[in-house]
């Protein structure tokens, strides 16, 4: 058995874009951090690679919106080479030829409601400013704490009345409205204010994003805001690209993390968190080599966690039952493209700026669900919700001049279809994608110079996400707020001393926030009773 | 309306008016109005505020959002949605009316117009189609948007009547205040109303969009006769304040686009109350304003004229110089007719009652430099200006 020379105060497992949040802000607290990364490259499910001479990839995550600017600023990472840039607009074709467009310019997004319904142009204003209310309501506990509801500890009190004064700011009716929001479907939400078909699916498509819930699953709805509860330069709902693929953003967060004097391993995977006296000492990695350090932060899901990287017997019985049944199931798939040259939609006119935002094709809710079926007997989708964009229009570190990066977020793909996964399935997979695109684009096939596919399977072998769970957990209020991951473990900290939790499976959950890891970080910084380094929230009034 | 495929290349829509005030537009200084380009100034603010106040001024009013209603429970219908009485109105004539939600606080303003038995034309300043239909559960009407198929014009002024008699609309003199009218001009079928929005002499004329440009060439034929002008949205701004006319969504937040609680407004709480007829029957927000009437009253949107000569734009308001803050200027002009600072300000009430005293702070520039003045404000309960040509029938000819 090695034993490292180092000795940390603490070591973050997983370069995760939280996992490196969390260690930047320890770092700028003057704590001696290291990451340890399983994978040769850091950002874990926020990560851009070059699979293809001259392309880059956003391999996961591929649009940017929930990240919080409180920490892009407080680590500064404009200067470390961050630059998201806002994207325009949203489209869905319509299987007739025709399709509906959600345009960047207010009157033109308008006058196109209008052209499908006058009816949902109008009541696009009261959904906006609804879906607004919750935005704001939500967005004040992002980078806070959730309290634990049965502690009567002064802090716990502090913040569940904060939690209740804000909700007490919606007035009553709202109050109600909003309950019921958590509790509905997506479609059945929308369809309290739109009556058009592909308005209905248009809207509806992001709140199925990731989750192994359909358009008429309670619970739904909230995914919807889940999706719009982010912001670029203070335009809520709006989403980017970073400059260069997410890649940018866990890159930034690794300079800055350097830049405080944290370290980061590659190719280091750990096998076992080291436990003693129901404290945790250090990690052993899958080399054998053991690491000490006075913290141990793990980065990843909670399943994985408390299931695999830690012993059983070091760990209290409920918890280990809670970690089994943790809901993390993967529904997701993804494909990325490298094309030789910008595709052709045959039903958009020329100059057309929707090419520029996501492209959707699924134009009725009974698509959506009947897409969402087939997940549930254990099949992909064989006319799946697509999510397309080319981000190459904007980024030209993308793609070599005139050539373009497609990157399709696929729902619905199966953790595991009947028989298991081959590379043969996934490539069929792929080709349903590649198909149901290739309606709409004739020219699209000829264009494709190499495609990485990526099912469940590959999520859950390359970035360690359970079941290719893309959020680190189910987004269902069984576990959201002072439940997540479970309930009396939602302040970041572990069951045994000294060990924390900051990815996506802790609040305020997936995506690429960096919220849990900030406030992962600022409970250990409290426990260390060490400065604050951690960013207030903004406030939106 | 027919919108293609291609409407996204053109951000603003041109109206049906639109060659013709391009073809004026000195200025070029357009802005958008409900999807369509409309001129900000065509060609210079005092003179278009001056042919409103003096001589005739016209303005395109199209992108104005009109619905159409008809139906045997029309009438039923719109006793429902609207706050006021509206009992006295028959067809020809015209009301102002607003309408609020089950929480008593006002979703919009606008005119109501009765053309026909059970038919209706209700003008608004924003989007209501939504919340029209969803009030329209159980009556026996037809709402459709007719923003888009309907030309408006303006004609507004002391020789507006004069103007417009002169184009060819035969007999204008004898229409009152609030009527309707069908005529003809120039074999055009216009239909004529006595309204507006200026506090002044004024008409607002109806046409089939491709009526359009006649009409205008109509009305401006007259040109050598009588000075005529297109006006913008700038100088209507400056008149509307002196006549006292609010504007939802401007003034104080709409409601069913309110996201911050307590940020809509009751009738009560704009000054409308007058157009409130709590003993009408029952209406949508009845329940909510009989509550709320009860109660004093917590802030009141007030006219305020600001002593002095300082710009005024964004102000708050203080009980004192130095003093609690108690409101906020939500519009202002300096009013070149009365020379004086007319405003609408936003004011907390002590007890139901406005504070005794008022004072602005203004922030003003001179040569980029910033300066602070405390002007003292006068509360106003009648428009700032209200001419008697306004209202005589037949109006007094210039
Ligand atoms: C296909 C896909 C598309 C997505 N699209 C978007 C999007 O467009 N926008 C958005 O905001 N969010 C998106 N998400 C969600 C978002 O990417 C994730 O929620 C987020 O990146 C998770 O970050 P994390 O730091 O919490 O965890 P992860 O990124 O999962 O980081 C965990 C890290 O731990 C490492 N690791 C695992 N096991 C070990 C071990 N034993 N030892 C050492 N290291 C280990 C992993 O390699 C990884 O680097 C997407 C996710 C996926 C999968």
């Amino acid at each position: 058995m090695l034993l490292s020379a180092n000795n940390y105060d603490v070591i973050v497992i997983g370069a995760g874009h939280n996992g490196l949040t969390n260690a930047a802000f320890l770092a700028k607290a003057g704590l001696h951090v290291l990451v340890v990364e399983k994978n040769s490259y850091t950002g874990g499910a926020t990560a851009s690679r070059e699979l293809y001479d001259g392309w880059k990839y956003s391999n996961s995550s591929y649009v940017c919106s929930l990240f919080r600017p409180e920490i892009y600023n407080a680590l500064d990472l404009g200067r470390h080479g961050l630059k998201v840039i806002p994207l325009t607009s949203s489209m869905t074709f319509k299987q007739d030829g025709d399709y509906f467009g959600s345009y960047h310019n207010p009157n033109v997004r308008r006058r196109e409601l209008m052209r499908h319904s006058m009816r949902d142009a109008d009541a696009a204003i009261r959904f906006d400013a609804d879906i607004m209310r919750w935005c704001k309501l939500i967005r004040n506990f992002l980078l806070r704490t959730p309290p634990d509801p049965g502690s009567f500890r002064p802090r716990d009190a502090f913040e569940f009345a904060y939690l209740m004064k804000k909700f007490h700011e919606l007035s009553e009716s709202k109050i109600y409205e909003f309950i019921r929001f958590f509790t509905m479907s997506i479609a059945e939400y929308l369809e309290n204010y739109f009556e058009n078909e592909t308005i209905l699916a248009h809207y509806s498509g992001g709140s199925i994003i990731g989750t192994g819930l359909g358009v008429y699953s309670p619970g739904t709805a909230y995914v919807a805001l889940h999706h719009a509860m982010g912001d670029v330069d203070g335009n809520i709902g709006a989403w980017g690209f970073a400059r260069g693929g997410m890649g940018a953003v866990s890159g930034a967060l690794a300079s800055a993390l350097q830049a405080h004097g944290g370290e980061i391993r590659t190719d280091a995977e750990v096998a076992k968190i080291l436990v003693s006296g129901n404290r945790t000492t250090g990690v052993r990695l899958t080399s054998g080599e053991e690491l000490s350090a006075k913290i141990v932060v793990s980065n990843l899901d909670a399943k994985r966690t408390f299931t695999q990287i830690m012993d059983e017997s070091d760990l209290p019985p409920k918890l280990v039952e809670r970690a089994r049944n943790f809901k993390i199931r993967g529904s997701s798939g993804k494909l990325n493209i490298a094309l030789d040259g910008m595709p052709t939609f045959s039903s958009l006119p020329k100059g057309s700026p929707l090419t520029l935002g996501h492209m959707h094709f699924t134009d009725t809710l009974t698509r959506l669900e009947k897409a969402y079926d087939d997940w549930k007997d254990d099949r992909w989708s064989t006319d799946p919700y697509c999510d397309v964009l080319i981000p190459s229009q904007y980024d030209p570190s993308l793609a070599p001049p005139g050539k373009h990066m497609m990157t399709v977020f696929v729902q619905y793909c199966p953790v595991a279809p009947e028989g298991g996964w081959s590379d043969d399935k996934r490539d069929q997979f792929g080709q349903t994608v590649i198909d149901q695109i290739a309606d709409y684009s004739p020219d699209f096939k000829n264009l494709i110079l190499h495609a990485e596919i990526r099912t469940p399977r590959e999520l859950e072998a390359e970035i360690g996400l359970t079941e290719g769970n893309i959020f680190q957990g189910e987004l269902t209020f069984d576990q959201l707020l002072f439940n997540r991951p479970f309930p009396g473990y939602a302040q970041y900290r572990g069951p045994v001393r000294n060990m924390y939790m900051c990815g996506s499976s802790t609040h305020p959950g997936g995506g690429v926030m960096g919220a849990p890891g900030a406030n992962a970080a600022r409970e250990i910084l409290r426990d260390l009773k060490k400065p604050d380094t951690t960013p207030a929230a903004f406030s939106d009034d | 309306m027919n919108i293609g495929h291609e409407h996204f290349r053109r951000a603003l829509q041109h109206t049906p008016f639109h060659d013709r005030i391009a073809a004026l537009s000195a200025t070029e200084d357009w802005t958008g109005w409900n999807g369509y380009k409309v001129a900000r100034v065509v060609d210079k603010l005092s003179t278009e505020y001056f042919a409103v106040r003096s001589g005739c001024a016209v303005m395109d009013l199209t992108p104005m959002e009109k619905y159409r209603i008809t139906g045997n429970g029309a009438r039923e219908y719109l006793d429902r949605l609207v706050t006021r009485n509206i009992s006295k109105l028959r067809p020809g004539r015209v009301t102002y009316v607003i309408w609020c939600n089950d929480e008593g606080k006002v979703i919009d303003d606008g005119t109501l117009f009765q053309l026909g038995e059970y038919d209706y034309r209700l003008c608004a300043q924003h989007h209501q189609l939504d919340w029209l239909l969803m009030s329209a559960t159980g009556f026996d009407v037809h709402i459709e948007t007719e923003t888009h198929d309907v030309a408006a014009l303006a004609v507004q002024g002391p020789t507006s009547c004069s103007v417009l008699t002169a184009a060819g609309f035969d007999k204008l003199d004898q229409l009152k205040p609030f009527g309707i009218v069908d005529l003809q001009c120039k074999g055009i079928p216009v239909t004529v109303s006595r309204t507006g929005f200026t506090g002044d002499l004024g008409y607002e004329l109806w046409v089939k969009p491709e009526d359009a440009l006649n009409l205008w060439d109509a009305v401006f034929d007259v040109r050598g006769l009588y000075d005529i002008h297109a006006m913008g949205l700038d100088a209507l701004e400056m008149v509307r304040i002196e006549a006292g006319f609010i504007m939802p969504g401007f003034d104080f937040n709409t409601a069913e686009s309110t996201i911050r609680n307590g940020h809509d407004r009751s009738p009560f709480e704009v000054g409308l109350g007058w157009v409130v007829n709590l003993d009408k029957g029952h209406f949508t927000g009845r329940k909510a304003l009989l509550a709320e009437n009860s109660r004093p009253a917590r802030r009141r949107l007030t006219k305020i004229v600001i002593d002095g000569n300082k710009p005024v734009r964004e102000a708050f308001l203080y009980d004192r110089k130095n003093g609690e803050q108690v409101g906020e200027v939500k519009c202002a002009t300096w009013s070149p007719v009365l020379k004086a600072n007319l405003a609408l300000a936003d004011i907390d009430c002590v007890n139901g009652k406005l504070p005794p005293k008022l004072w602005a702070r203004l922030d003003y520039q001179r040569e980029l430099k910033w300066h602070t003045a405390w002007a003292e404000c006068h509360v106003q309960s009648k428009p700032f200006y209200n001419p008697e040509h306004r209202s005589a029938t037949p109006p007094p000819r210039f």
